[in-house]
This record gives C-alpha cells, sequence and structure tokens, in this order.
C-alpha cells in the first residue's frame, strides 16, 4: 500500500499537525518509503493468531472507590499557557463536541 | 403526534453520573458541582505528561449491576478502548471508553405496552467543562476549562429504535431513572446533567419498510423538553418530507426559549475515533461468583413494585408509578403502611409532602388527618416540627394543643360565640345570601385558631342557621 | 557529589550528556544522605550516590521537556513513581540527561536541544534513545542513571557506550511518571558500570504501584542467584540475530570472542531459531507509533507546555503548536500511527502487527525451551558517525532489530561490555523469559567475572 499527498493531508488533520509548505511533500515521500518496508507484514499468514491484547500475564487490579483530594487548582494550573479566574484559557470553539 | 400515515423511529441514548465517591481512572472527589475550577484535578484526570489511569472498581459493579437490572448478558470478558478526538474539555486527547466489548448488552425495558430493546451498557470517562467568556458564544474570543468533571465515571445505555412516539421516549427516560435510583447506581437528575438523554428521531410512511434518515437531538435538560423536543423534530421531519424535501443526518440542539430544534454546525471534517484497546488498562475478567452476588444485592425493581402495589394495595397506576419512582420513597410507604396507615391517603402524602420521617412517625401523622384528629394544614405544621425535634406527631399534637375540635357540643358553643360576633353575616344568610356562609366558616376557624373541625362545623352551622 | 559535579563541569561541555542540572537540589540531598551516614542511619546502598534521570521522568519542581521544544519550561508537579523510590533509598539527582525526543530515535540526534556525543568518540553518537544516561555513566560524570527502553533505547546506548544496561519485564519497573511514548513496549531501566550495580538499582525500583495499572507484584528472586556463574545453563543463540543485514566484521568477532568465553565457564551454546525476527521490526513501527500517536495527542496547549503565539482559533492553536514544537522525527511517528489506526487501515496494519506480534512472542517462549537465555549482539554496529544514518529514518530504525524483539515480547533484556572493535564497546544482549530478570543478571555477572572486567 503506498501513501498519497492526501492521506498525508488527511492524517496531519486528524493529528493536528500543521504542516508548512514543502511539509507534505517530504514527509508523503518518507512515509511511503517505511510503508514500503513494513509492507512485508502481509506475507505473514495471521489467520488462527489471535491479536496480543497485554503481553505479560497480568492481575488486573482494580481500584478502592475511595476519594483523595485533588492537587488543587493552583497545582493544576501552574503550567499553563494562559489561565484566567481558575479556568484554562483557550481560544474560542467555534464548533460543536462531536 | 405522527399523522395516520407516517410513523416515528426513536432510538435513545443515555448518558449516567455513577453514585462513586471518586472518579474512574484516579482517586479524586466527584463533587464537581461544589468546587473552585481545576480543584478536583490530579495528574491523571488532567492528562499531565506520564500520569496513567486506574479503573475504580465500584464503577465497574454499578455497570454489572445497571446491566443486570436492564436485563443483559454480562461480558465476563471485557476491556477498555481509546477513543481519539481533539477538544478541550478532553485532556488527554482521547477519552477511555468501551468499542466493542462493553460490560453489558442484549437486554430490554418494559415500558408500558412495549418491550424496549437495550443494545448495550458500557462504561466511559466524562469530559470537563467548557464555558465562555461572555453572555453569549457571538463575540467570545476566548473560552475557559475546567477540568473538576474529566474523568467521572460515565455510563452508558443504548437502545434499539423501538419507540414511537415522545410520549413513550419520555416513558422510558422515567423508567430508566427510577431503576437507576432504585438499584442505587445514580441520583439520575436530569438538571444537574447525571442524566443526559439524547435521541435518535427519523419518520417513515407507513408502508415503507425502510427507515428514514435520522437525527439526533441534543441539548435536552428535562423529561417536559425531551418530550416537546422529540414531538416537535417528528413534525418537522414529516413536514419537510410531505413538503418533497428531505432530512439531513445531522446532529440538532433544542432550544426551550424557541420551542425549536436548531441545527447544531455540521463538521468540516468527518471525525474518525481510532478505536484501539487502551494499552495502560490489562483486560478485566469478572468472575461469575461476582457479579452472581451482585445480582443479589438487587431490589425489587420500579415495574414490579407498582404493580404489585397496585394489586395489593388498591393503589392507582399513578399514585403507584409515583411512589416507585424512588425506591427510598416506595419503602417508606410499604413500611407506614404496615404500621396501619391508611394506603392512598399515606400514598397522597408521600407524593406531595415529600416528608423526611421514620416510618413510625408518618404512619402516626396520616392517621391522625385521617381520623379527622387534626386537618391537612395543621398536619404540615406538625410534620414540618417533627421533621425539626424529632419529636413524634402525636407528642406535638399534644403538647401543643392542636388537636382538632371534632365535639359537637365543643363546636356548638364556638359556633354560638362567632354567631354573637357576626351578626350581619347571620342577617345576610337569613336574607338569603348563601356567600355568607363563607364569614361565618371562617369567624369559626379564626375563632378557633384552626382547630375547628371544619367538615362538622359546616353541618352544625347549617343546623343551627335552620333554626 | 562535589566529585561528580566537578566532574560534569570539566567533561560534560564536550559531552553534553545533560540537558539540565539540579545542583541545589543534589547539594540538598547530598548533605541529608552525608548527615545520615554520619548517624548510623544510612538508607541503604543507593543512599548518597550521585545518579543522572533521563529527561522523559517526572521529577517534582524540575523541568522535564522529553527532548523537545514542545515542553519547554514545563515543571513537573509530581515525582514518576521510579524517581520517588530512588529518592527514599537516599539518591542524590544531579540533572535530567538528554534523549531523542519523546524517545524516538537510536542516537539522541532526535533531541530539539543539542546532539550528546560518546564519550569514546565526539565524532560518534552514544546511542539513543538513552543516549544521555548511557553517556553519563561512562563518563563517570554520575554513578548509575535511569532511562527508559521502548525497543531498545537502554540496550543499545549502553552497548554503544560501553556500560552496562537493563530493560526489565515489562511490567516489573512503574510507568506512572515516564512520559509515555509506545505504551505497551516502555519500560524503565537503569545504566549502570557494573552488573551487581544493576541488581542494586533493579531492586530499588521494581515492585508492585497502585498507580500503575500494568505493574506487577511478582517477586524479584535476584538475591542469591548472582554470584552462581554460568555453568551449566543453556545460552540460545538465534541464528536470525547473528545474520542480519548490517552486521559490522568486529561486532560480530567481539560477540564470538564473548561467546568462547561463556562456554570456557560452563555455559552450553545452543542453536535456536526465531523465524519471525525480520517482521517483528515492521510489527514494532506499526504498534509503537500507534500507541505513541494516541499518547502525544495530550500535547495540545490547553494545560501545559508552549502555545504557538497568534494562534487565534483552536484549529490553529492544535496544528500550530504541535507541527511547530514537534520536531521531524515525532511527527512522522505521529503520522504513521494515525495512519495506521485509521479507519479503512485498522485490520491491515494495528491488528495485524498485534498478531505478528503474538507470532514473536510465541518464538521466544518456543526457543526458552531449549535454552535459560539467549545471548546475541545488542547493535548490529558499534557508535556511528553523528549525522550518517538521518538521511533515512529507516536506517535508523535497522538499529533496534536485535533489541525490539524483547519489547513486543515483553521480555527483560541485558547490555553487558563484551569488548571492542576499532577501538569503540561492543555490547552483548542477554534476553531472558519473562520475569526472568535473575538469569539475565547471573548470566551478565558470569561473563563479567570470566571476561576479567
Amino acid at each position: 500500500m503506498t501513501l498519497s499527498r492526501d492521506d498525508v493531508r488527511h492524517v496531519a488533520l486528524l493529528a493536528r499537525l500543521g504542516l508548512g509548505e514543502g511539509d507534505e511533500a517530504y514527509y508523503t515521500d518518507q512515509l511511503d518509503s517505511i510503508l514500503g518496508h513494513i509492507d512485508r507484514l502481509s506475507e505473514v499468514d495471521v489467520d488462527s493468531v489471535p491479536a496480543t491484547a497485554q503481553v505479560v500475564a497480568l492481575e488486573h487490579r482494580l481500584r478502592t472507590d475511595e476519594a483523595r483530594p485533588g492537587m488543587g487548582q493552583e497545582r493544576a494550573l501552574s503550567n499553563a499557557p494562559a489561565s484566567r479566574e481558575g479556568f484554562f484559557v483557550v481560544p474560542a470553539i467555534l464548533e460543536e463536541e462531536p | 403526534m405522527a399523522s395516520e400515515n407516517w410513523r416515528a423511529v426513536i432510538g435513545m441514548e443515555v448518558h449516567v453520573q455513577l453514585a462513586t465517591q471518586s472518579k474512574m481512572f484516579c482517586a479524586c472527589p466527584t463533587d464537581y458541582l461544589e468546587q473552585p475550577p481545576n480543584q478536583n484535578t490530579c495528574p491523571t484526570c488532567l492528562g499531565l505528561p506520564g500520569a496513567l489511569p486506574v479503573a475504580n472498581r465500584r464503577a465497574v459493579e454499578l455497570v454489572v449491576k445497571s446491566g443486570l437490572a436492564l436485563g443483559c448478558q454480562i461480558a465476563l470478558q471485557t476491556k477498555f478502548d481509546r477513543k481519539n478526538y481533539f477538544y478541550p474539555d478532553l485532556p488527554k486527547g482521547y477519552q477511555i471508553s468501551q468499542y466493542d466489548l462493553p460490560i453489558a448488552s442484549g437486554g430490554g425495558v418494559q415500558v408500558g405496552e412495549r418491550m424496549v430493546r437495550i443494545t448495550r451498557v458500557h462504561l466511559e470517562e466524562d469530559t470537563g467543562k467548557l464555558a465562555h467568556a461572555g453572555d453569549n458564544l457571538q463575540g467570545a474570543s476566548e473560552s475557559l476549562v475546567d477540568l473538576n468533571r474529566a474523568g467521572l465515571p460515565l455510563m452508558e445505555i443504548v437502545s434499539e429504535p423501538d419507540l414511537d412516539s415522545a410520549d413513550q421516549a419520555r416513558d422510558y427516560a422515567v423508567e430508566l431513572r427510577a431503576i437507576l435510583r432504585t438499584i442505587g447506581a445514580s441520583e439520575a437528575e436530569m438538571e444537574n446533567g447525571q442524566l443526559r438523554v439524547e435521541a435518535n428521531v427519523s419518520v417513515r410512511r407507513s408502508e415503507d419498510a425502510a427507515l428514514g434518515v435520522k437525527t439526533e437531538l441534543k441539548n435536552i435538560n428535562s423529561f417536559r423538553s425531551l418530550h416537546r423536543a422529540i414531538g416537535h423534530e417528528i413534525e418537522r421531519q414529516i413536514g419537510l418530507l410531505e413538503a418533497g424535501g428531505v432530512v439531513i443526518q445531522e446532529t440538532r440542539g433544542w432550544s426551550e426559549a424557541k420551542s425549536q430544534t436548531y441545527s447544531q454546525r455540521s463538521k468540516e471534517f468527518a471525525e474518525d475515533y481510532r478505536y484501539f484497546p487502551e494499552p495502560d488498562l490489562p483486560p478485566l475478567e469478572l468472575a461469575p461468583a461476582w457479579v452472581a452476588k451482585i445480582a443479589a444485592t438487587i431490589p425489587e425493581l420500579p415495574r414490579a413494585r407498582r404493580l404489585r402495589l397496585m394489586e395489593s394495595h388498591q393503589l392507582g397506576d399513578y399514585d403507584a408509578g409515583l411512589l416507585v419512582q424512588d425506591g427510598a420513597r416506595a419503602d417508606l410507604f410499604e413500611a407506614a403502611l404496615a404500621l396501619g396507615a391508611p394506603a392512598k391517603p399515606l400514598a397522597n402524602w408521600i407524593v406531595g409532602h415529600a416528608p423526611k420521617l421514620p416510618a413510625p412517625d408518618l404512619a402516626e401523622l396520616v392517621i391522625l388527618v385521617s381520623e379527622g384528629r387534626i386537618n391537612r394544614e395543621q398536619a404540615l405544621v406538625v410534620m414540618a416540627r417533627a421533621e425539626s425535634s424529632g419529636q413524634s406527631p402525636a407528642q406535638i399534637v399534644a403538647e401543643s394543643n392542636l388537636a382538632q375540635v371534632s365535639d359537637d357540643a365543643d363546636l356548638a358553643v364556638l359556633i354560638d360565640q362567632v354567631l354573637v360576633l357576626l351578626p350581619q353575616a347571620v342577617a345576610d344568610y337569613r336574607a338569603g345570601k348563601a356567600q355568607a356562609m363563607g364569614a361565618l366558616m371562617a369567624g369559626i376557624k379564626s375563632a378557633s385558631q384552626g382547630r375547628a373541625n371544619m367538615k362538622a362545623a359546616s353541618r352544625l352551622l347549617a343546623e343551627r342557621l335552620q333554626r | 557529589m562535589d566529585r561528580h559535579l566537578a566532574i560534569i563541569a570539566e567533561r560534560d561541555p564536550a559531552i553534553r550528556a545533560f540537558v539540565r542540572l539540579t545542583p541545589d537540589l543534589a547539594a540538598h540531598q547530598a548533605r541529608a544522605a552525608q548527615e545520615r551516614y554520619q548517624s548510623g542511619n544510612s538508607l541503604g546502598p543507593l543512599d548518597g550516590i550521585p545518579m543522572a534521570v533521563k529527561d522523559v521522568l517526572n521529577v517534582e519542581g524540575v523541568e522535564v521537556t522529553a527532548g523537545s521544544r514542545i515542553l519547554e519550561g514545563y515543571r513537573a508537579v509530581y515525582d514518576a513513581t521510579v524517581v520517588a523510590r530512588l529518592r527514599q533509598a537516599g539518591a542524590v539527582i544531579l540533572g535530567m540527561t538528554n534523549c531523542d525526543e519523546f524517545a524516538m530515535g537510536s542516537s539522541t540526534e532526535n533531541s530539539a536541544f543539542h546532539t550528546t556525543r560518546n564519550p569514546w568518540d565526539a565524532t560518534r553518537v552514544p546511542g539513543g534513545s538513552s543516549g544521555g544516561s548511557a553517556a553519563a555513566v561512562a563518563a563517570a560524570e554520575a554513578g548509575y542513571s535511569i532511562g527508559s527502553d521502548t525497543g531498545g533505547s537502554i540496550r543499545q546506548p549502553a552497548a554503544l557506550c560501553g556500560v552496562v544496561g537493563l530493560k526489565p519485564t515489562y511490567g516489573r519497573v512503574s510507568r506512572y511518571g515516564l512520559i509515555a511514548f509506545a505504551s505497551s513496549l516502555d519500560q524503565v531501566g537503569a545504566f549502570t558500570s557494573s552488573v551487581v550495580d544493576q541488581a542494586l538499582v533493579l531492586t530499588a525500583i521494581a515492585g508492585h504501584d497502585q498507580l500503575d495499572a500494568t505493574s506487577s507484584s511478582r517477586p524479584l528472586g535476584i538475591d542469591l542467584d548472582l554470584e552462581a556463574g554460568v555453568k551449566g545453563l543453556r545460552l540460545g543463540l538465534p541464528r536470525e540475530y547473528f545474520e542480519v543485514d548490517g552486521m559490522e566484521v568486529g561486532v560480530k568477532a567481539a560477540v564470538d570472542a564473548a561467546l568462547r568465553v561463556l562456554e570456557a565457564a560452563g555455559a552450553e551454546l545452543v542453536d535456536v531459531r526465531l523465524p519471525h525476527t525480520e517482521y517483528g521490526l515492521a510489527a514494532y513501527y506499526i504498534i509503537a507509533p500507534a500507541e505513541c500517536s494516541s499518547n502525544l495527542a495530550r500535547f495540545d496547549s490547553v494545560r501545559f507546555g508552549r502555545r504557538s503565539p497568534g494562534a487565534a482559533t483552536l484549529l490553529e492553536a492544535y496544528s500550530q503548536t504541535r507541527g511547530g514544537g514537534f520536531g521531524r522525527e515525532v511527527q512522522r511517528r505521529v503520522m504513521l500511527g494515525t495512519h495506521a489506526l485509521s479507519s479503512g487501515y485498522f485490520d491491515a496494519y494495528y491488528l495485524r502487527a498485534q498478531k505478528v506480534r503474538t507470532l514473536v512472542a510465541q518464538d521466544f517462549t518456543a526457543a526458552f525451551e531449549k535454552c535459560d537465555a539467549i545471548v546475541s549482539a545488542t547493535s548490529p554496529t558499534v557508535a556511528f558517525e553523528i549525522g550518517s544514518k538521518t538521511a533515512d529514518p529507516y536506517q535508523m530504525y535497522l538499529c533496534d532489530v536485535l533489541t525490539l524483539g524483547a519489547n513486543l515480547a515483553g521480555l527483560p533484556g541485558l547490555s553487558v561490555p563484551c569488548g571492542r572493535s576499532e577501538g569503540l564497546p561492543v555490547g552483548l544482549q542477554i534476553l531472558a523469559p519473562q520475569w526472568g530478570e535473575a538469569t539475565a543478571l547471573r548470566v551478565g555477572r558470569g561473563f563479567e567475572l570470566a571476561h576479567g572486567e
């Protein structure tokens, strides 16, 4: 399978990576080449093979439902690029939630 | 609402905030409504680099319990998956949810005559809250993010499109809420976001087998809005199709103020959630013994209880239905009933006045009223005093001499006093003005400080005035 | 500690193993350790030992950037569990070491800040992604250091820098506080100058963490076995690992010599097969990018990290921040991963890769029926020249062909220095079955003793 520029543009949008001029062509070449190497995966017979769900057998530990105080507003905001009155601030949402 | 040759097809998606102390994947408290913004946060629910999730056992338990109460099969092998998309109220850039192995599936809820099939019940985490700077969206250049709610455990219940009217849809939501409250999974109040309802609505002509294009209704904040929104949307779609138009598949919000649904800006690009199994959480194996233990904790469900109350105590469908909306309320009813309180007055009292009394006190109160020892207004006062002081109603009545005056002899004395006090009213009545009776009754009431048994007084007064 | 800071001051301007130093923290911790020592309350063998932390682990109050501009200025608000445990053991934290951006790379050339140089030859790379941590120990700037290994990022730099490096069994050490690259492959481990030191650090950091649902409480069991030697142990030699493309002659020679030493010390050498080795590389380069594309979605400028100034809409804030803040290798992998998970491609890429992963794990299980540990070169080459593999990303990926199998199968892997080629260090890789750190360390220690290091 090859990767086209449209594919790269689509994927960059899904991943919210702003590509600059020339980036599209650059990444298309490289990703296409890498995928070329990876395509050998299709040679393997995987018909009766289960996908790895967890590589090491682990007992799933569930947590007891006990509350502990949070780290607090100040710490939560300590690395915020923009904040006001205890909130994180972002440019306005113009789209609706999915 | 649909006209004769149109059928509506409705499916419901309900999100329920589970009644846990801590969040779904971290130990932060769940009381987000009472906290300043971003107070109940930690590296995990903030999505900080390096943080990891650990699943809340009680949340899993409540979903199992809910699934069982809804008649579903429980998946003994289940897992979490990542749902990937970008939004400021989603700290990690993905939501931990369940994709192809939900905890419960394949159940049903009886709503009136209809069995509404439940497709699936799964567990996921809630997002944070967004507020817009400024009063309205237009002109706001910034949005404000509060992550107190991010990470709360959320249960999603999806139904098959088995409903065909706004009435049914509302009844389904009401029944669901009653079930959730009865089993203690959630308080399920729509008004504070504990129960969030979305409806998928489409219409088709009776003779068509194929389903029409459906729209998704959101932003519904009460059962009443749900009923109105669905009703309006059905009309809108029928109107559109009858005029030769087409229904567009889209999300529509309900505006209570304008009483109409409106198109929510369709996406500029389709979202692809790229679901894959959550690598930070090993798959879950639910022990059958554990599931059985949970099943044993499920009390009598609302529908069964309602039918039993109707049959055993001759309660009407409406009264019984109101009682079972809340398991605690129905428990109180049955307990007070067992102590001798008459059924219908007791039911009315509970539904009408929401008493916060223990069963013995409530029984005492209702018996006092139904025997005529005190009237309704006095009873409200007694109830308030009993609630705040903890004294029994009988004690309160005895101590404050609130007992009704019901004895004929006592009332006769009172009446004679009032007739002397209000000669004009007597004259008016004798002159044929029936409404003067009202003035005399008011006089009796006031003279007795509200304690007169007005029914008896009315009878005696009428007799007296004949003479 | 002063001595270490002096060495750093002297050597690090040339080597540049560190991205930032924490001298005040170190001084404070060293003083406390000194007081404990003098009053006879030492916390144990690690108390007061100066060490370094790879710039992907949260150290509370310290700037952590994962080698990326997107996290410049980000101050950790909590300790990674590994860091907390080492503090409890009395560690003296000298600073954060350089690494490939978000641990993606095999040379530390992908760091957004600077390139670290191999202490053996400043024109060459130290390996990656934990190149700074490896170099710091190799140059004696730190007594030991902590790194992370997703496809070989501890073992390969250990080999290239001539030090000991261990990737524990997946789940052995808590990942809480490790900035995630690929969640099902990442593990935290240490660089030391000896195998015995490795055992000490592992004992301090291993064990169940209630904040990490993928961590295990299996006991380590390494105390008794360490000095037992290799006599009677069967060492498997996978043909595929010895015949890999690009294996340097000098590396092969050094490894062969090491095998002779082990044989002479009483180990039995056995041929084994790992038939899906070449497919393992392809599977890894689907799974790791897929998981990282999701793990890196949180870098969206909302709660932390740089935000591109002048972003007027939300979409711009996201795209400009990420496009401008992530380096090229990171963007490549995020796009690759996003593609592998996207609608229409999931079955052919991600799902298929997870099935091939099962086959790789089954290869190892079968091999371990015939041997107690698997031995090979850690890296097909010695340290290569800076810039020599950056033109073609896939050439860089090939550096991991011998190491990533252990990540796919969750196995513990140790690299010990075993000689030189053209004056540069060569590493011997020892893989054991899951939870078999004791065996890997025993073989490593046995080799050290027999080799006369």
